[in-house]
């Protein structure tokens, strides 16, 4: 039993283990002029901050709460110089140190919301559209009213509620983050699994009395699981920003736990009407060039996987080694 | 056209009927949110100091001393008849809120719409015609520079240089002070009121203190547009009709024109739709930044007092907002598009 992913025709399918994935990522070597150099600036920007986030502690110059130096207190609302970088904030903290800083706390907060919500999106989203009945409906009614919610609010809200039990923090603010996007993976692979249930291929395991668990592994998953990379970047480069926007509304990390932009951008606000710059425009810099990259990288994935949008001749048909396949509506 | 008007009648009903459900498990999930979870919400928006006496009074007063279902049949029964409940802090009826507070953020929104129309449109257009060129790139990098940008930070931006550098732009607040104190309000939109009154320098205010949070929270919604529109432009370029144009002999520019174009923004009514949620996310926090004393800012000055009750009653507003959103716009495709109705 061929199952030959939709994405490619040309080479021959393999059967080991992790065929399912090098079959999946196939098209991104494929990747040609604009998506390629999305694909790889994306990538580039998004290694350099998981670079910055690891070597904190060694490249800033300071603590992301230092305010002193040698027992002397930094200036307040210093202008960039060559002490500090790019000034000092209203409460004599180095900016340098907390963009630098900062990074770890996005970046901390984005995996960890990322692994609950595919942890949880994607098998819900494979069992409901696989077994469908009940369960099934009664999930996308959940999920769709969740859906509805504008995002931002329901992650307000969501923290609002944990910072009253259990405080604030990373874990706080990736739980709230978690909740936006977990309906929209069980969508994307729930409506995926459905398509690729009534596949032949399907049909023909659950024939020669595969069981579902079987089934879903083996022949679902593998088709389904490459939606998910180009949806986890671009949920990533979302993440980002509703964590800005939580610290931004105070809902973020805890001042004393972490540097946090959006937080930092906050505080800059009260600074602007009298013309200070730096205190803002450093942690907002970060966050637009971390979302950028994020951003192209999913892009570029998802122009590379998506058949619809990507750009290359129509392979010949071959019946034998290939099925067509329902293309979603994305 | 009798007919049309009858499949319209069926559809807007069924729809409406498949409404009802989702309404109702958003309101179930806002009580079990906001009510279930454990603590106190009463003593919780005292500040957690006044006396027991006190707090079981409110608590009376309020209905939180009901046991939970008997306190859900009521929630319900209460949004039933369009009463969204009364704050906690100080006791003033949600209702009230949208009537003061709505008018702020609607206004603001609507302006944005349309700068996020205007932009998004252009630029989706423009990047999909012309996919793979320099304008292509330069649309979509835009784009993609716009979506990162958060809301609030464009807004700084804007406010340092339009606001302290420049000086030309108010940078809080709806209108002068002396503007708002004289304004006489008819519909609480004060572009719309200052024309009515024929008061052109509180027009001319108004407008200015609208420009950077409008412009700057279309911007940012622009940003879905110019995607969206460029991913259409492109998928109905491959379409087998564009092609039979072409086979036609019909010149290039009114296939582009006439036959592409008009096709691939016949989804931008429902992506309006779709970013009706995305807009009053961006509103809380647009309204943040520039001080506008819309819904969003009166949601976050009652999150900063932990006053549940106004929590609980502001986030059913924001929800039902969105969902007579998607209806509407439902209603106007399936007017617009016949298949949608069958």
């Amino acid at each position: 039993m061929a199952v030959t992913s939709p994405s490619e025709t040309s080479t021959q399918p393999r059967r080991t283990r992790m065929g399912g994935v090098r079959r999946a990522f196939a098209p991104v070597s494929e990747a040609r002029g604009m998506t390629r150099t999305m694909l790889w600036l994306g990538a580039g920007i998004t290694l350099a901050f998981a670079l910055i986030a690891l070597l904190a502690p060694v490249i800033s110059p300071y603590d992301f709460d230092t305010f002193e130096a040698n027992g002397k207190r930094f200036p307040q609302l210093a202008a960039p110089s060559r002490e500090h970088l790019m000034g000092t904030n209203v409460q004599s903290t180095d900016v340098l140190s907390r963009v630098i800083w900062g990074t770890q706390t996005e970046l901390k907060v984005v995996i960890i919301s990322l692994i609950i919500s595919i942890g949880v999106g994607v098998p819900l989203g494979l069992f409901s559209g696989y077994f469908g009945g009940k369960l099934d409906r009664v999930l996308v009614l959940i999920m769709d009213a969740l859906l509805v919610f504008p995002f931002l609010l329901l992650a307000i809200v969501i923290a609002f509620l944990l910072a009253d039990k259990v405080g604030q923090g990373i874990f706080t603010a990736a739980i709230a983050i978690t909740v936006v996007y977990i309906p929209l993976y069980f969508r994307v692979v729930r409506n995926h699994t459905i398509s690729i249930r009534e596949e032949p291929f399907v049909e023909a395991a659950r024939a020669l009395g595969a069981r579902p668990l079987t089934i879903i592994r083996k022949y679902v998953f593998f088709n389904v699981v490459q939606n998910v990379p180009p949806l986890a970047t671009l949920n990533a480069a979302d993440a980002i920003l509703t964590l800005a926007a939580l610290g931004f509304l105070g809902y973020g990390i805890q001042p004393t736990e972490g540097a946090e932009w959006g937080y930092d951008v906050n505080r800059a606000v009260s600074d602007a009407s009298t013309g200070i710059w730096w205190t803002g425009l450093f942690p907002g810099l970060a966050i637009v060039l971390l979302v950028v990259g994020l951003t192209l990288l999913g892009e570029g994935l998802s122009e590379t996987i998506n058949p619809v949008l990507r750009k290359r001749p129509v392979a010949p048909v071959d019946l034998e080694a290939s099925h067509p396949l329902k293309v979603e509506d994305e | 056209m009798a007919s049309k008007g009858t499949s319209l009648r069926k559809y807007a009903l069924v729809r409406l009927a498949l409404v009802l459900p989702m309404v109702f498990v958003l309101l179930t999930m806002v009580f079990l949110l906001m009510r279930v979870a454990p603590g106190d919400p009463i003593s919780a928006s005292l500040g957690g100091h006044a006396p027991q006496s006190q707090i079981d009074e409110i608590k009376a007063e309020l209905g939180y001393d009901e046991p939970i279902w008997k306190q859900y049949v009521q929630y319900l029964g209460q949004i039933a008849r369009g009463n969204l409940g009364t704050t906690v802090t100080d006791r003033r009826p949600v209702t009230d809120i949208v009537r003061d507070n709505g008018a702020a953020t609607l206004e603001l929104t609507f302006y944005a719409m349309i700068v996020a129309l205007i932009v998004g449109v252009t630029f989706g257009l423009l990047a999909g015609r012309y996919r793979d060129t320099w304008i292509d790139g330069t649309g979509r990098l835009f784009g993609i520079v716009i979506y990162a940008m958060p809301v609030f930070f464009l807004g700084l931006m804007a406010q340092l240089f339009f606001g302290s550098y420049l000086g030309w732009l108010p940078t809080s607040d709806r209108a002068s002070p002396i503007v708002q104190a004289t304004m006489e309000t008819h519909t609480g939109l004060y572009t719309v009121d200052s024309i009515i009154n024929r008061d052109w320098p509180a027009f001319t205010d108004s407008v200015k203190h609208l420009v950077l949070p409008a412009v700057t929270l279309g911007l940012v919604t622009a940003g879905v547009f110019i995607r969206l529109i460029r991913v259409n432009v492109i998928r109905t370029m491959k379409d087998d009709y564009i092609e039979a144009a072409r086979a036609r002999g019909i010149d290039e520019r009114s296939v582009v024109y006439q036959h592409a174009f008009r096709n691939a923004l016949v989804p931008v009514i429902t992506v309006v739709g779709l970013t009706v949620a995305l807009l009053l996310s961006g509103a809380v926090l647009t309204e943040t930044t520039f001080n506008w004393p819309g819904l969003g800012h009166t949601l976050v000055m009652y999150l900063q007092n932990r006053d549940y009750a106004a929590v609980q009653g502001l986030i059913v507003v924001f929800a039902l907002i969105v969902v007579v959103a998607s209806l509407v716009i439902d209603f106007v495709n399936a007017y617009i598009d016949p298949r949608i109705r069958y």
